[in-house]
């Protein structure tokens, strides 16, 4: 994604002519910020609803992950154009018409491509609507910035959000069910059932334990960085 | 003992103190130190009141006397059921010995990752060395099916102490019972070498031999919930020889344990009685309400009479070792009476209406756990409010 964004630059530097540079220190951090001091999930602890019911897998996890990428980059653009436009009053329906829209075209783009993993998906996909993380960028951050910061914190806050989904479904679907998007990572021949001495962890694949995984993921995470802690 | 005392205070002691080469495992010399001595801090000589040196390790000490009758018939009942089942006439030493065999790997395992794991932990955060494993280890085998592999047992055991324990703050703060919550997550993590009717005895084979036919190896819970009858007489489930986890059979052995818990005040009687109480009601309801149920076999379960459905499974077992716990349970009097009925009504319940859990009790527990504190919390609102009122009539007579 880095590259992506360093190509991007490179084109638009001469276009761009505002004083600050399109990397300034206060942008970059929009995009850092979310992985670690202010993650969507871990510390603003919202989004959970998704992270419990995707992350069975590792698959439905990463396609939701750029799916909420996309909405929440794009959507977070769209808002921040019309910014000065929208009465402030009606304001919340019309971001969840942006969204909505959005949200409508990635669905038609994954049952046209990833028919199984949108069938897998099912209903989460259409409540990407309803996700907190982004009515709440929206709310807070593209009301009040110009397009390129919003994006930048719409791209940012996303993967915060992608980051942890990812992790989790790496854990759940390892040690759950012995895969990794799908293909047997653990050895056929370990299994008791063939004689071995392994057998998978049926626990993972329950909503409590995404929950306690996040809980031990939030947990590494202060740990580390102790300003995190409250009190 | 004092040839030992000496040996340490003069010898080893001071490589553990401030400013020493180990001081950093400070924590495990003090564990290991109180453990064989009395501590060596005195109560201060203005202002204690609570003289009596019994220490969180003495009352541990008394639990798990109270559960090595248990531990020892677990041992007996597995090697008996084994040799009942591949037919062959075994001598009680060697029924006994060869319990011994399958379950003494299960403590080793319980105890030695659960105490590594918190010593770690004390280590790491410098505190003193907690003894709230010791009961737990002692109970964790007794509540496992005797063929669990061992390291479903080390795994059970470490998320129970750490996501169970040390997340909220080590001994005394946890919120689940941490040896139910290590059944319950191996229970949910390992379904079929926790549940069904191969694991609760152990047929494995030598040369020459073999299981004899007919053979079921479903505990008496099992077969009610399938087929509404079971071959095993109330007078063997009462004495416990009968297929279940290791320690948790005899209702006989778990009385005595009972008693000794009640004689030295350790374990409440308050909650003991209203979980009895609780789970005969639920049981009078059921056989009131027999001709309701949904299946013949149902039927036949709740028809069963209703105190038979006391000394079937881990009722009593749970009630008295794992209901009573004095962290996770309810803290005032009152609250207890409430905390205990609704494990024991809970329990026949969910053993009763869902077969898929035979065993109710531990879900019983684990949910009247999480209820503990708002019971507690009502229970005091409910003194405050009487005392104010008490407060109102006086000073509006004054």
């Amino acid at each position: 994604m880095a590259e992506v964004l360093e190509k991007e630059v490179v084109e638009k530097k001469p276009v761009a002519k505002s004083k600050e540079p399109l990397f300034s220190k206060k942008n970059k951090k929009l995009l850092t910020d979310p992985f670690d001091d202010n993650n969507p999930i871990t510390v603003q602890v919202l989004g959970i609803c998704s992270a419990l019911a995707i992350t069975v897998k590792l698959q439905p996890a990463i396609v939701m992950a750029l799916s909420v990428v996309f909405v929440m980059a794009a959507g977070n653009v769209i808002v921040s154009l019309m910014r000065d436009a929208v009465p402030n009053r009606i304001r919340i329906i019309v971001q969840l018409v942006v969204v909505a829209s959005l949200v409508v075209l990635v669905d038609q783009v994954l049952k046209a491509f990833v028919y199984d993993v949108s069938k897998e998906l099912a209903v989460f996909v259409g409540l990407i609507i309803t996700n907190c993380i982004i009515m709440g960028r929206l709310e807070a951050f593209a009301l009040g910035n110009t397009p390129w910061r919003s994006l930048l914190d719409g791209i940012g806050n996303a993967a915060g959000y992608g980051i942890i989904l990812i992790i989790v479904a790496f854990f759940r679907e390892l040690l759950g069910s012995g895969q990794l998007m799908g293909f047997q990572i653990i050895p056929e021949s370990w299994y008791l059932a063939n004689g071995g001495f392994y057998s998978n962890n049926g626990f993972m694949l329950l909503p409590p334990m995404a929950l306690i995984t996040v809980g031990v993921l939030i947990w590494i995470q202060r740990s580390r960085n102790t300003k995190l802690i409250e009190d | 003992m004092k040839a030992i005392h000496d040996f340490l205070e003069d010898n080893i002691k001071p490589h553990f103190e401030k400013g020493a080469k180990y001081e950093k495992l400070w924590p495990v010399f003090d564990g290991f130190y109180t453990f064989l001595f009395v501590p060596g801090h005195t109560t201060p000589g203005k202002g204690a009141h609570i003289r009596d040196g019994i220490d969180l390790k003495r009352t541990m000490n008394t639990v798990i006397m109270a559960l090595v009758p248990c531990l020892l018939f677990g041992m007996w009942n597995v090697g008996y059921h084994h040799y009942n089942a591949l037919g062959i006439d075994a001598a009680f030493i060697d029924q006994f010995i060869f319990g011994a065999i399958k379950v003494i790997p299960i403590v080793i395992v319980s105890y030695g990752v659960g105490l590594g794991l918190e010593f770690l932990f004390c280590v790491i955060k410098g505190h003193q060395i907690e003894e709230g494993y010791l009961v737990s280890g002692m109970l964790i085998p007794l509540i496992m099916p005797v063929d669990i592999p061992l390291w479903m047992v080390a795994i059970s055991v470490a998320f129970a102490v750490v996501i169970g324990k040390e997340v909220f703050g080590g001994t005394g703060m946890n919120i689940f019972n941490p040896a139910l919550l290590a059944r319950a997550f191996a229970f949910f993590a390992y379904p079929t070498y926790m549940s069904g009717d191969k694991v609760w005895i152990n047929t494995s084979v030598q040369e020459g031999q073999a299981v004899v036919d007919g053979f079921s190896g479903a505990t008496i819970l099992g077969d009610l919930a399938t087929t509404g009858t079971t071959n095993y007489s109330p007078l063997e489930a009462f004495i416990g020889m009968i297929p279940g986890s290791i320690g948790e059979t005899s209702t006989l052995l778990v009385l005595l344990g009972a008693g000794l818990l009640i004689f030295t005040g350790i374990g409440s009687w308050r909650i003991m009685l209203s979980a009895v109480i609780g789970g005969a009601i639920m049981g009078l309801i059921f056989n009131g309400f027999a001709e309701y149920a949904i299946s013949p076999e149902q039927q036949a379960f709740m028809a069963v009479p209703f105190w038979q459905q006391l000394i079937f499974g881990g009722f009593a077992f749970g009630v008295v070792f794992m209901a009573t716990d004095p962290v996770s349970g309810s803290q005032t009097e009152l609250g207890k009476y409430y905390y205990g009925f609704f494990i024991g009504f809970f329990a026949i319940m969910i053993r009763v209406f869902n077969p898929a859990y035979p065993e109710g009790i531990m879900l019983a527990i684990l949910f009247m756990n999480t209820m503990a504190p708002l019971i507690d919390h009502y229970v005091i609102q409910a003194n405050i409010k009487k005392r104010q009122k008490r407060l109102a009539l006086k000073t509006a007579g004054a």
